[in-house]
């Protein structure tokens, strides 16, 4: 274990929240790292809402600063473009009291003649307590926590995982609807590139959603049924039952080829729109993980609308990123 | 006691080129197979073989030897030490060093240093197209001429129809064998595993099977067109293996090849993201093992190869697109081979043997390898059946490393090799 630094108590904390208690971390939390969200229990996706919720009661909803993680030092270890994900990860840290350091590279650490295990060790002999990579290789994260001895977050791996995105939009359904289970969610759009929708899919099922996925069939399997989720290719077919929508970005920078005409059909046959609205529940909930495509995946006026939570989505996921790493260096420090 | 003779005595005689398995004696006279059933002889050196099978020297079709070009992963001394540790008296090797073997210039370098390493036989198989380019073919005479065995781009597949027709034209003249690497590129660009629901969960770019398929069809047909002789190298979905068990019914001259870990291991093993398990094929579902191991019981599938592809340990520490196929095999092939089909009684010794060293010999047009029938040198392989072991990858004699088995508890190890009646390598 690589915690070298005490973690702050933060007893100054949770005054409007009595439930919460940030003066030790939860006995039944026992991870090390976040790596996906398919090797979680229900109740560890639980236990880190939970967390995030109190976290974003006791900070005025992300506002306020704590010291729950003061001295501990994360870094960002990007080697994919990111702005959202990456300023989310740093505020939450900082939030907490933590300090943040950025690596970032584009491309794969080969470019510069380094393996990227050399890279990433040499970041963790700067003696950080928590690394967060993107990174454009799916288990590359994974790679990095056998590796590594401190904590390391998955900040999305190639189409694999990217569990706090998953976290964010989970926790904002609950906010708005108050529960998962029994909720009928609809990812829709390019489920093989995508790996907000993987993580999606299981953080959904395991609090008993119904998880539908839907868009070209180009890019959305059939071998999701095998794990209990439902395969459309028609949008409007399966729009009057759905009480969530994510609507997932098309990932054109992993596609090798084109894997549908053009954006223009696509926005045809998978664009939410004002029309496509009026045919779905008066309460609909519709969610993207950003950056939308304006007028592909989403027209503007519903983007903007009632029933989009897109800019709910942000601010939670400073939350869930405060709970992750709360959670992950209460770990750390009891091992020492 | 006679130097020039040694009696193999008590063991069991597996010899598929004559049909025998019996408990026997065999005598060895001057480095050559002089009888069987011999009685002892007193002054006649004995190596005592009860219990264990006495097989005609292994032979492996498949073996990358990176010398010259890429001597950090393996060099010819390294490689056939690798070989014979693994029980095998002859490898092939293929032609993709750098630069790679498609002049007879090349083929020389690598038989010369064969000869001063001096462990096992090695042939060579060279290229089908000069620089492995796929453009223009090699200049495949003269390379017969220097003792080239068969023709092969070894991993990177005859993309170009053309090519691999006026190949299988042209080798016609010569009785060699063209080997493809059956893989249609644009459908497995980019690929780092099996196409598949273990795919779909990883988020991984797939090598779908269809990628196999499609090229062993397209082989198959101008195999009968041409009526030239097509191996395919290390097939492993289930329509390469129909469609061949069908070509060989209708009279196509086809061979085909397994490597024993894409039936031991299936796609599931990716979820550990280890590039060890990233192969090329790469491991498939449970289905396509099942037809593979199908394939080799009615004799669809000739040969059992080891795909041994050494890479150096930084290159596979590697994000897993980035890290190269390919794991060392000469060592673990014989052992895992009969943990997935001896053991579970698919095939018989005398069946496994028959793929290790018979049918590799036949393909390889090797008459004097392959068989322990009077005369022919004697290149023996004595296995221990019961012998259990741990993989150890750091004592291996390759000087790579790289295999996902490391720690498994394999039964069956080869004993002693003879080669020309020496014992070449013997285990502890």
């Amino acid at each position: 274990m690589l915690v070298r630094v005490a973690v702050g108590k933060g007893t100054e904390l949770a005054m409007n929240t009595p439930a919460a208690d940030f003066s030790r971390a939860p006995a039944d939390w026992t991870r090390g790292d976040l790596l996906d969200l398919e090797g979680l229990s229900a109740a560890e996706i639980e236990r880190v809402l939970d967390t995030a919720q109190a976290l974003y009661d006791a900070t005025g909803g992300c506002r306020d600063k704590l010291s729950l993680l003061s001295g501990v030092t994360c870094a960002n270890l990007f080697f994919e473009n990111s702005t959202r994900t990456r300023t989310s990860f740093s505020l939450a840290a900082r939030r907490l009291g933590a300090d943040t350091v950025e690596f970032t590279s584009s491309g794969s650490s080969l470019s510069k003649g380094e393996t990227f295990i050399d890279t990433a060790k040499n970041i963790e002999a700067m003696n950080v307590d928590a690394v967060v990579v993107r990174h454009a290789t799916p288990g590359t994260p994974h790679l990095l926590a056998q590796n590594l001895g401190c904590a390391v977050i998955n900040a999305g791996d190639g189409a694999h995982e990217h569990p706090t995105q998953g976290l964010l939009d989970i926790l904002t359904i609950r906010q708005h609807r108050g529960r998962i289970a029994g909720l009928t969610v609809a990812l829709v759009g390019d489920i093989a590139h995508s790996r907000t929708a993987r993580s999606n899919i299981w953080g959904l099922k395991k609090l008993g959603a119904h998880v539908i996925v839907c868009g070209p069939s180009t890019l959305v399997s059939r071998r999701w049924e095998q794990l209990g989720v439902e395969v459309t290719h028609n949008l409007d077919d399966i729009l009057p039952r759905c009480d969530v929508l994510n609507l997932l970005r098309i990932q054109f920078e992993r596609q090798a080829t084109r894997p549908f005409p053009s954006v223009h059909e696509y926005a045809l046959l998978y664009g939410m729109n004002r029309q496509r609205v009026a045919r779905a529940k008066d309460d609909i909930l519709i969610t993207a993980p950003g950056p939308i495509n304006r007028g592909v995946e989403i027209t503007a006026d519903v983007a903007d609308g009632p029933h989009s939570v897109i800019l709910d989505q942000v601010t939670n996921g400073i939350a869930v990123r405060m709970a992750v790493l709360w959670l992950l260096m209460g770990v750390r420090r009891r091992g020492t | 006691m006679e130097a020039d003779r040694l009696i193999i005595a008590h063991g069991r005689v597996v010899d598929p080129s004559q049909g025998i398995d019996r408990v026997t004696n065999l005598l060895v006279e001057r480095g050559r197979i002089a009888a069987l059933d011999v009685p002892l002889m007193d002054d006649v050196p004995r190596l005592d073989a009860t219990d264990r099978i006495v097989a005609p020297g292994l032979i492996d079709m498949h073996v990358e030897l990176s010398e010259p070009g890429r001597e950090e992963d393996e060099t010819i001394r390294s490689g056939t030490a690798a070989a014979l540790a693994g029980g095998f008296t002859t490898v092939a090797c293929l032609p993709n060093s750098d630069p790679p073997i498609d002049t007879r210039a090349s083929v020389e370098f690598v038989q010369h240093q064969a000869a001063r390493a001096g462990n096992c036989r090695v042939v060579v198989m060279a290229c089908v197209s000069r620089g492995r380019e796929g453009k223009q073919l090699a200049e495949i005479g003269s390379l017969v001429a220097a003792g080239a065995v068969g023709f092969t781009d070894a991993d990177a597949p005859i993309a170009s129809t053309e090519l691999m027709r006026r190949a299988l034209e042209y080798c016609l003249m010569f009785d060699r064998p063209v080997m493809n690497h059956p893989e249609v590129p644009e459908l497995s660009r980019g690929g780092i595993m099996h196409e598949g629901l273990v795919s779909t969960v990883l988020g991984l770019a797939a090598m779908p099977a269809e990628a196999e398929d499609v090229m062993t069809s397209r082989d198959l047909r101008l195999a009968e067109a041409t009526g030239g002789r097509v191996h395919l190298m290390n097939i492993s979905t289930a329509g390469s293996v129909d469609q061949i068990r069908r070509a060989k019914s209708r009279g196509i001259r086809v061979t085909a090849e397994v490597c024993p870990q894409n039936l031991a291991l299936t796609d599931e093993c990716l979820r550990s993201f280890d590039s060890s398990y990233k192969l090329n094929p790469p491991l498939r579902s449970r289905e396509h093992v099942d037809a593979c191991i199908a394939g080799l019981v009615d004799g669809t599938i000739d040969v059992i190869a080891s795909g041994h592809a050494p890479r150096a340990g930084e290159k596979k520490m590697q994000e897993l697109d980035q890290a190269p196929f390919g794991m060392v095999s000469l060592e673990t092939a014989l052992a895992l081979a009969i943990h997935c089909l001896v053991r579970p009684e698919h095939l018989t010794w005398l069946e496994l043997i028959d793929k290790m060293s018979t049918q590799p010999a036949r393909v390889l047009g090797l008459d004097q390898q392959g068989t322990l029938r009077i005369g022919v040198p004697a290149d023996i392989t004595i296995i221990d059946p019961h012998h259990e072991w741990v993989v150890q990858p750091a004592q291996f004699r390759s000087q790579s490393r790289n295999t996902p088995l490391a720690g498994m508890t394999l039964t069956g190890r080869a004993q002693h090799v003879l080669i020309d009646g020496q014992v070449k390598w013997q285990s502890s």
